[in-house]
């Protein structure tokens, strides 16, 4: 079961590289991002399940005593939590920067912007 | 032949990161640190039901407070990117069941992202996730009424209260608790109830209001500049 959610994981990851290396269009190559971004949020979370765990939300009486032996592990959780918030930021900053390049240009192919190509 | 070199690094990565792959059998039991969060006497001491956001909130507190920072640089730098111009475009006509829709929807996407703030310490949920669905409400009101001037004033003094209250809270802690981040400032409460965890609760929904808030300038600034073109 955790090999499912892990090489999911890095079959996005290489969606994602695949599409920032091969793909023209620069809101494709954002998108490419993304996935790259999502795609290591699940192989990190998934690094951390532990077998036979429970989400770490103790909701349930028996979920208290001898907690360390039923629950998956928070700490990368927030850790992820914390990237995705961090991937948005990034993602919106390259939105903004796709939006200035298109006026400049009125084109999003990335082969129209050959200024710093020598 | 690009295409040739393309697929000749994704497979050097992939070959660097079978090792990962391949060694990873599952835990068997938590790490160290986890450990630590979930021992009896840490959980009471939080008072938290949701682990994740003990460690968000307390544990990893000042990480939250960058994390914070890093969302605020980057709607900074995209409203000085963006300038706005007032220029009107022309637009088609939205129908009038989208309309109807969004006006409809947009109070209970905006209840439904307090709520999950709100209960950020005992369900699934936080200040980031909350926020992002009102800024999702945001959006929809964007699309629905495109002429629809939002109160740049509103949105900008909301964050910086509620920034102001999350750093202040934390200060207080530093003060009068145990330190930065402390949330045993305000009562801890019956564990599992909605007073409880402290300070918890609070600060995640003064996180949760300025994520709105600042991903909806975001939005409205992405609005204003297409406005241009």
């Amino acid at each position: 079961m955790e090999y499912i959610t892990i090489t999911t994981g890095f079959l996005i990851i290489f969606a994602g590289l695949w599409a920032i290396m091969t793909r023209k269009n620069i809101i494709r190559i954002i998108i490419g991002f993304s996935l790259f971004d999502t795609g290591i949020h699940i192989v990190m979370v998934s690094m951390a399940y532990v077998k036979g765990g429970v989400a770490p939300i103790l909701d349930k009486k028996e979920l208290l005593t001898d907690t360390a032996n039923k629950i998956v592990d928070p700490v990368p959780q927030a850790l992820v939590l914390t990237a995705i918030v961090i991937g948005l930021g990034v993602t919106a900053l390259m939105l903004a920067y796709a939006m200035k390049l298109h006026s400049e240009k009125k084109s999003l192919d990335i082969e129209s912007f050959k200024d710093l190509k020598w | 032949m690009k295409k040739l070199f393309v697929f000749i690094i994704l497979i050097a990565l992939a070959s660097m990161l079978y090792p990962l792959l391949d060694t990873f059998h599952g835990n068997d039991k938590l790490s160290e640190l986890a450990q630590f969060y979930a021992q009896k006497d840490n959980v009471t001491k939080v008072n938290s039901q949701n682990l994740v956001t003990a460690v968000v909130v307390t544990y990893r507190g000042l990480d939250t407070l960058g994390e914070v920072t890093i969302l605020f640089l980057a709607a900074a730098i995209i409203a000085f990117f963006l300038k706005t111009e007032s220029e009107k475009r022309t637009l088609r006509k939205n129908s009038e069941i989208f309309k109807t829709a969004a006006k409809m929807l947009v109070p209970i996407i905006t209840m439904v992202g307090i709520y999950i703030f709100i209960n950020g310490h005992l369900t699934p949920g936080g200040g980031f996730q909350g926020g992002a669905v009102i800024a999702s409400g945001v959006i929809l009101m964007l699309l629905a009424f495109p002429n629809m001037e939002f109160s740049h004033k509103f949105f900008e003094s909301l964050e910086s209260v509620s920034g102001l209250v999350y750093v202040g809270l934390a200060a207080l802690g530093a003060i009068i608790g145990l330190g930065f981040l402390d949330n045993a400032i305000l009562p801890l409460g019956k564990f599992g109830e909605l007073f409880s965890a402290g300070a918890i609760p609070v600060i995640y929904s003064f996180v949760g209001l300025k994520v709105g808030a600042e991903l909806s300038n975001i939005l409205n600034k992405f609005k204003s500049v297409q406005a241009e073109n």
